[in-house]
């Protein structure tokens, strides 16, 4: 609640993995330590001071179990099935799909203590637990409910908790799922309603158990107020690699009214910004979140980016070196090309006269 | 008589053999190995040959590691090995989360070796150590 709001993507970490299902917002592991990448899709608004995260797990067959780990800005106050279309509903806003497409698609035991459980429910086949604790202590707890952590889950586990100690753990049965006969592609979506007076989006937790050189690919919709500020500033150049701005632009009525018309979702208000952030990035290179000004200053927080005081590197600036070196390079050169035209023009005159 | 007149000498004599023998002796050594975030610290270390190395093993991670040492073609098949934990032999440990093991090894020989933690994705991740066994 000390801050960020938005709620992240994430996740990953996983159990045994004899089942395939596909996590809303993450990779899962298997036994032998191979990484499925998946094509995430997260949706975070924030209004009146409340994030309202919507993410989904899919289930893709398979049985057995697999869980995620996700951190989160601050301690949901409700935590429920989501709405059935408002996920579907983003991508089609900024991704449109033929009408005959979307129809087909219609038709289709330590001494260190565990963290402490605040919030346990079940939707479909998933069991949803929201904890607190440091990083050692939600890998504990993890660890003994039967995740397989990655390697490089100790280290991104502390990353997070040292700003936020909220994470939420979700475990999916698919042995379940499909006794509930849930079909191949169906997905469960969970909304979680998290007060908190600023927003983040945890990025980099998407690369957890990837190999560096692995892709991380992931969409995130952000419906705020007004036009937010981000950090890193998605699409600039050389500021922020493996962000693409793909949508910025005030949010029509009819999105507005489709979004507010699924479960849950009645707090969209009249007005609103969409942005669409691309996050197509090698692993390894994905260490930064994105951070997020809702509130108009337009100084989203270097520490809610992951740039200070935990990140080891500075956050990126905007190349005013190298725009000042362009612009200088540019006066030079085009008067000299110029002049040089000129000259070859005189020259040529006379010959052309001729 | 004749010794019991000077039975010192005999004794420093004996006092000397035993000192001696004493010193030269190998020693038991203990080394401590910390693994924080999934790397080996230190990650090459060496001990002599002949004499019993206790590792004392401290995990500071929440998560389990594996702790395997010996030559290549002992990795290679723990690489694809299906053992859900090491519990028996001195050269395959289990660390648990949070936990401290400790396991005694004599190397007969010289040579090097290499300490790894197989558990999926850990050695690709770095979790790999040389050990160096002198004569």
């Amino acid at each position: 609640m000390r801050r960020p709001w938005l709620s992240v993507l994430a996740a990953s970490a996983a159990l045994l993995i004899t089942a395939a299902p596909t996590l809303a917002c993450g990779g899962l592991i298997g036994p032998n330590g191979a990484v499925n990448l998946l094509r995430t899709t997260t949706f975070a608004g924030y209004h009146d001071g409340i994030e309202h995260y919507v993410t989904s797990f899919e289930f893709a067959g398979g049985g057995g179990a697999f869980g995620s780990i996700t951190p989160l800005p601050g301690v949901p106050t409700d935590v429920v099935r989501g709405g059935d279309w408002t996920l579907q509903r983003l991508i089609r806003e900024t991704d449109p799909v033929d009408e005959l497409a979307f129809r087909a698609a219609d038709a289709a035991g330590s001494a260190l203590a565990e963290a402490e459980v605040l919030l346990e429910t079940t939707i479909d086949a998933l069991d949803i637990t929201i904890l607190r604790g440091g990083g050692d202590e939600v890998g504990l707890w993890a660890r003994n409910h039967g995740f397989r952590l990655p390697p490089d889950a100790p280290e991104l586990l502390d990353f997070y908790a040292d700003r936020s100690p909220i994470f939420m753990a979700a475990a999916f049965d698919a042995d379940a799922a499909a006794a509930r006969g849930q079909a191949l592609g169906d997905g469960t979506p969970v909304h979680l309603t998290i007060p908190t007076d600023n927003p983040w989006v945890p990025l980099r937790i998407l690369g957890l158990g990837k190999a560096d050189g692995e892709l991380v690919e992931a969409d995130v919709y952000l419906l705020t107020d007004i036009r937010p500020a981000l950090l890193p500033k998605a699409g600039v150049f050389a500021e922020s690699d493996g962000l693409i701005l793909d949508h910025s632009a005030a949010a029509n009525e009819t999105l507005l009214d489709d979004l507010r018309s699924d479960v849950g979702m009645e707090w969209v208000p009249d007005e609103a910004w969409l942005t669409k952030v691309v996050v197509q990035s090698e692993a390894g290179d994905l260490d930064f979140d994105l951070a997020i000004d809702a509130s108009g200053t337009g100084k989203p927080s270097a520490v809610d980016a992951g740039y200070a005081p935990f990140g080891d590197q500075p956050a990126p600036q905007t190349p005013v070196a190298l725009y000042l070196l362009v612009a200088a390079v540019l006066t030079i050169v085009v008067p000299v090309l110029l002049s040089r035209s000129s000259a070859m023009a005189r020259r040529l005159r006379p010959l052309a006269g001729a | 008589m004749k010794l019991a007149r000077r039975p010192w000498p005999a004794a420093v004599a004996l006092l000397l053999v035993v000192t001696t023998a004493v010193g030269c002796a190998p020693t038991a050594q203990t080394v401590t190995i910390t693994i924080h975030y999934s790397a080996f610290d230190p990650p090459g270390m060496t001990v002599p040959a002949g004499v019993p190395i206790t590792f004392v093993l401290v995990n500071e991670d929440p998560i389990d590691h594996e702790w395997l040492i010996g030559e290549e073609p002992f990795h290679e098949a723990h690489r694809t090995g299906t053992h859900a934990g090491h519990d028996t032999v001195p050269t395959e440990v289990t660390v648990p989360a949070l936990e401290t093991v400790e396991t005694t090894i004599t190397f007969d020989e010289p040579g090097t070796l290499a300490y790894i933690c197989h558990l999926p994705g850990h050695e690709s991740f770095g979790m790999v150590g040389v050990l160096t066994v002198t004569g």
